[in-house]
């Protein structure tokens, strides 16, 4: 149909879900109705769909599939889609959080429900648009295009500080991405095209590539987000909605750890090489750092806030140590801890929709009324300490076995990591789930409904499922990764080579 | 075989713990009990298939492949051989034990299916552990056991000191992991392989090599083995890192025989022992394994001495026993260490079961202050609990006799540096032993009766406070042992050096006023009476077969022995008053023990007046807790503190976003309203973003925005 394939229906199929939202009239309960049965139904469908592009997808190639290529602004400049092993799994861990994203916003959002609803549909299309996009331009579109969602879901359905929280997340956001947007110019003007398949077959200056590097690191470093370009995030998480905070640590997050694989490291190999020390320093920091600040922090979203920052610590590192242990080790945390940090927030939201509270001393002896919950509760905490036999184990242990290859004294420092992760979750869990029910307003609070089993149960069972069988989402990375290293290991080898054959100059 | 004997504790643990609020207590009980049950005997099946006449060396069962990446290939996957199934009697016997003795302490907690759940979950992650071919399952289990106890310490989670020592269990024992973690990777780096049958060849040809971290030099396979030793340290509560073993006592009593007994806290024995062929190609790293194994025994059983909590005093007993098992191993006695957790099993898990069945007569009664006499109210477990003590201190043909010995003697014997030290430690913990053994046994079950029958203790002082009042009201009046005058001079902080006795969750026996102590029911007596004829005979069975002439028929290279390790041979020529030292220390501590308990009871008082310092010294364990408490936990606190305040707010966002943030906002109060501000505000953003968008499109390849990115 008209050549587009199966990845515009991604991009389309939410649009079409928010253009229908639009078209509702009046603020009605049916209204209101229609308008979560229409998106909880658009996110389902793009789901469904991913789910064909899954199946039509090719683990055994490094190459990008389902691809599509059209004019857009110029015959250069494309409107260029496909995946590979580095996107695919990305693009389902997003069209799979959607519907969860809907389903816990279905009754906690009672003004603007509609215009709520078309944003988180936008923003889906966006985030995929960032997965699939094989053009940097378009690339840069989406990556920007995916703010002003989040930066409207933040400010107009966000908490007390919201205004606070959504500019300091656009500003940090928006700074990185102007120098994004000039190391594109730069590179197209280098290499004429601004085609991702093109751009990776080029080797570009090693002076140049440095400077490329820094401006896409300040884009890349602020999503992930990297110390010390963090403090927006637990800002952020605070405010924002519960269906906000599960798609910024679920998803947004992930961009800056994407930017890297699919930008900075098969494209700068040269610069990702001299600035790795950069990013160990970078990483090490924010695993001990954020973890420290992480127990002692009294609102329960904050401290996971920072967890996550810990956390993506372990991605940065994984990706720069350049091996496959490492790489597919921070991938394999990106799409466990899109999961399971997910999860996290999906279970402040069951208890701050009870209480209205975040804080942490307003809890305590949940588990005497709330026995399911805990559960569910106790099965993220132990993946997000990293426990073998969840998903978050792997992940870790492959990024940190791949530091220990690459820099023995690194991965010795981000072990503390352990330590510290099990000390702030499992304090956070005794003094909110554990103890004795005293608090007077907790009296009566009430288990997971049908609804809160339904979201999470899925997402207990593939953070446990992944942790003993992690082989369906490792195997997909695999051959990307395989494929990266050698073009790394090419890339250095001449370079070392051409330098060695060079006069010093003197 | 050895698939349904790892599995069917998950099964069971899973049908208990998914639907054991359909299927009620007493059918999550029978499943559990009886799964584990054909478990136990599926080992012993196994146990003498492997060791037998026909069993050859080791066997690799394949489960599945865990994940495989680049050249790091883990699978699940169970390698049998004499070790694995030494250890599978061990930990299915004792569970199934436990498991049954179980169905009856906690007759009246509501929440037994999740109780047998995660007891029969630490069996199934204790069985990965001890079944595992590569270093990573290992891990899996060893953190699946860790996630197990701390679930079991924190059980009745309604009590806050029950919830703190979980915590701390878990933590210390990450401190251990960090240090297993880097030798796991270690292994892989310098050997290319995470399974034993990957690494063990490839010792040899690294016996040189060196490694450089943390900017210094190391002789490569000694940093692995110190690195790993960490982890051991942690789980098997060595100096330094047994902190958490003590506080574990909160959690039930059959947790305490079954995983801070007899089972868990043995792993790091096992993981040393399973490594040998590493640890022997280094020294250096066994003469660690041997001073800290010394130091532990000595040190644990000197804290053991002045306990009052009968469940406290069993710890540091089973603290100090391990320190015994790492100076086996430290001096190459690979087999004698073993041996000693083989038959330590038994009687501690009698020990530990004995103390749980006076616990329940005494109404959840622990502190021994508050005991005396109890041998005619509860003989049968009186007679078990003196089994478990005589095996215990070592007593002649008992179970502790053969493999305690055999340790000191092969300390003795040893020429690697380090031993002396763990021979005399070793010698002089057999006399502590022996003394607090008695201790216990005559303040427990001799003596005046210091309880009260008129019905103002026990299940109703919940309390800290109430319970030391009434503690004191009751043991005043009948004129307590010496310690306990001292008692309330000394602070009682609330780290639990007098802690409460457990109480259930919604305890519902409120009306028992006066009581007096009963014998336990059949399903608790008949798990002693099996562990008690394991007690006592399970050295003199086995010894020929673990240490003695059968040994190299039996292992079948299980372990290893470097080319210069006969030290299991010459621990025969040892002289003959350093095989009669032992038997000499614990008569001297039955003796001590007997006259200070029995003859003289205000001698203990006097003697805590006259050295208060070094009393209270050993009440506070050495002052570890503290200690750790002002030099880590704290400063960790502060700096988490300092950094998010000063780093975080000042600094970070003080020069960043909030001084720009903070004009922004200036223009957006009072100006527009807010919603409508923001529309407008995100829509001029847009525009700019379409005007640097449609300017760098017409400007393309000028030199102008090149020049730019230059």
């Amino acid at each position: 149909m008209f050549g587009f394939g199966i990845l515009s229906g991604l991009l389309l199929l939410p649009l079409v879900g928010a253009g229908f939202i639009l078209t509702l009239r009046g603020d009605e309960a049916s209204v209101r109705r229609n308008a979560r049965w229409a998106a909880l139904i658009a996110t389902l469908a793009t789901f469904l769909l991913s789910l064909v592009a899954w199946a039509r997808y090719d683990t055994a190639t490094a190459a990008f599939q389902l691809v599509e290529n059209h004019a857009w602004l110029t015959e250069t400049i494309r409107f260029k889609l496909g995946v590979d092993g580095f996107s695919m799994p990305l693009v389902l861990l997003t069209t799979f959080l959607m519907p969860f994203c809907i389903g816990a916003s279905w009754l906690s959002i009672e003004h603007r429900v509609k215009e709520y609803f078309v944003a988180f549909l936008v923003l889906e299309t966006t985030m995929i648009g960032v997965f699939c996009a094989l053009d940097l331009v378009l690339f840069y579109l989406f990556f920007e295009a995916g703010l002003i969602p989040m930066f409207l879901i933040i400010g107009i359905w966000g908490g007390k500080r919201r205004i606070y929280a959504s500019f300091k997340f656009f500003l940090y956001t928006l700074l990185g991405s102007v120098l994004m947007l000039l190391a594109i110019m730069a590179m197209y003007w280098q290499a004429g095209t601004t085609d991702i398949p093109t751009l990776l077959q080029t080797r570009f200056p090693a002076h140049m590539q440095t400077w490329l590097w820094l401006a896409f690191f300040a884009s890349f470093a602020v999503k992930m987000p990297m110390w010390p370009v963090h403090t927006w995030l637990p800002d952020a998480h605070v405010e924002a909605p519960t269906a906000g905070s599960v798609i910024l640590a679920g998803i947004l997050l992930k961009m800056g750890g994407y930017g890297f694989i699919r930008v900075s490291l098969p494209m700068l190999p040269d610069a990702s090489h001299y600035f790795a020390p950069l990013v160990y320093s970078l990483s090490v920091v924010a695993i001990i750092y954020t973890s420290l600040v992480a127990l002692v922090q009294s609102d329960i979203k904050k401290l996971i806030a920072y967890s996550s920052v810990a956390h993506m610590g372990f991605v940065t590192l994984g990706l720069f140590t350049m091996t496959e242990q490492g790489i597919q080790g921070a991938l394999f945390l990106m799409i466990s801890h899109g999961i399971v940090s997910g999860a996290l927030f999906l279970c402040v939201g069951v208890v701050y929709d009870r209480m209205h509270t975040r804080e942490i001393s307003a809890y305590g002896g949940l588990v005497n009324r709330m026995p399911l919950y805990a559960v569910a509760m106790m099965v993220f905490t132990m993946a997000n300490v990293g426990l073998p036999g969840t998903s978050g184990f792997v992940g870790e242990f492959l990024a940190m076995i791949g530091a220990f290859r690459a820099n023995p004294m690194v991965s010795f420092f981000s072990v503390f990591g352990i330590i510290l992760s099990a000390a702030y979750a499992l304090w956070l869990f005794a003094r909110v789930v554990y103890g004795k029910l005293e608090k007077p307003n907790l009296q009566g609070i009430a288990d997971l409904d049908r609804r809160e089993m339904i979201i999470l149960a899925p997402l207990v069972f593939l953070t446990i499922y992944y942790g003993f069988h992690p082989s369906p989402i490792l195997d997909v990375f695999a051959p990307s990764t395989e494929a990266l290293m050698q073009g790394m290991r090419a890339a250095l080898s001449s370079t070392q080579t051409a330098a060695a054959a060079l006069p010093v100059p003197h | 075989m050895y698939h349904a004997i790892v599995f069917l504790p998950l099964i069971g643990s899973l049908i208990a713990g998914l639907f054991g609020r359909r299927i009620g207590a007493k059918a999550s009980e029978f499943v559990t009990t009886s799964l584990v049950a054909f478990a136990a005997l599926l080992s012993w099946v196994a146990f003498f298939e492997v060791t037998g006449g026909h069993g050859h060396g080791a066997t690799r069962h394949l489960v599945a492949n865990w994940f495989t990446v680049g050249d790091l290939a883990v699978d699940w996957a169970f390698r049998a051989d004499t070790l694995t199934v030494v250890m599978l009697v061990v930990v299915n016997s004792v569970s199934c034990l436990v498991h049954l003795y179980s169905t009856g302490y906690m007759h009246e907690d509501p929440h037994r299916p999740r109780f047998f759940s995660y007891l029969s979950l630490f069996t199934f992650a204790m069985l990965m552990l001890v079944t595992s071919d590569n270093l990573v399952q290992m891990f899996f289990g060893w953190e699946g056991v860790g996630l197990a106890s701390y679930l079991l310490i924190g059980f009745w989670y309604e009590k806050p000191s029950a919830n703190a020592a979980a915590m701390k269990a878990f933590i210390v024992n990450r401190v251990g992991d960090f240090g297993f973690s880097l030798g796991i990777f270690l292994v892989f780096v310098l050997t290319g392989s995470v399974a034993f049958d990957g690494i063990f060849p490839k010792v040899a040809e690294l016996s040189n090599a060196q490694f450089h971290f943390l900017g210094t030099e190391w002789h490569a396979l000694t940093l692995c083995c110190l690195l790993l030793f960490m982890g051991a340290m942690g789980k098997s509560a060595q100096f330094l890192l047994h902190t958490w073993l003590p506080d574990a006592m909160e959690g039930p009593t059959p947790v305490s025989a079954l995983i801070h007994a007899a089972t868990m806290v043995t792993a790091g024995v096992f993981m040393v022992a399973r490594l040998s062929p590493l640890f022997e190609a280094a020294p250096n790293a066994l003469i660690v394994v041997t001073v800290i194994g010394g130091i532990t025994a000595f040190f644990a059983a000197t804290i053991g001495l002045v306990q009052n909590d009968i469940k406290r005093v069993i710890a540091y007993s089973t603290c100090s026993q391990l320190g015994y098992m790492f100076v086996a191993l430290g001096v190459g006695a690979y087999a004698a260490g073993v041996f000693h957790l083989f038959t330590h099993a038994f009687f501690k898990a009698l020990l530990f079961l004995g103390a749980g069945s006076v616990i329940h007569a005494m109404h959840h009664e622990q502190d021994m202050r508050n005991m005396g006499a109890l041998r005619r109210y509860i003989p049968f477990t009186t007679a078990m609990m003196a089994i478990g003590t005589l095996a215990l201190i070592g007593f002649p043909f008992t179970a502790g006799y053969y493999s305690k010995d055999a340790i000191i003697e092969a300390a003795y014997v040893s020429t690697r540096p380090g031993h002396t030290l763990a021979f005399l430690a070793t010698v002089i913990a057999a006399f502590f032993t022996s003394f607090y053994s008695w201790r216990l046994f005559f303040m427990t079950f001799e003596g005046q009766k210091r309880w009260a029958a008129h019905g103002a203790h026990g299940h109703d002082a919940h309390g800290h406070d109430d319970h030391h009042a009434d503690a004191h009201a009751t043991a005043g009046a009948a004129q307590a042992d010496g310690a306990r005058g001292h008692h309330e001079g000394v602070a009682h902080d609330d780290k639990g050096h007098d802690v409460e006795a457990a109480l259930h969750a919604s305890h519902e026996h409120h009306d028992h006023a006066p009581h007096t102590p009963h014998e336990s029911p059949r399903v608790m007596t008949i798990p002693l009476a099996i562990l008690a004829v394991g007690a006592l005979f399970a050295g003199m069975v086995f010894k020929n077969r673990f240490i003695g002439e059968g040994m190299d028929e039996f292992w079948k290279g299980a372990l290893a022995h470097g080319p210069n390790n006969h030290i299991m041979h010459d621990i025969h020529n040892a002289p003959g008053w350093v095989q009669n030292s032992p038997f000499v220390m614990l008569v001297l501590g039955f003796l001590v023990a007997y006259w200070m308990y029995i003859r003289s009871p205000s001698l203990p008082h006097r003697l805590a007046g006259s050295q208060p310092l070094l009393y209270r010294f050993l009440l506070n364990k050495w002052y570890f807790d503290e200690i750790y408490d002002r030099i880590f936990v704290r400063p960790a606190k502060g700096f988490g503190e300092f950094l998010w305040k000063v780093g975080d707010g000042r600094i970070i966002d003080g020069m960043g976003p909030n001084g720009i943030a903070a004009r922004v906002l200036d223009v957006t109060r009072g100006a527009v309203r807010l919603q409508t501000g923001y529309v407008y505000h995100y829509a001029f953003v847009m525009l700019i973003g379409v005007a640097l968008l449609v300017s760098w499109y017409l400007f393309t390849g000028s030199p102008a925005v090149s020049a730019v990115a230059h």
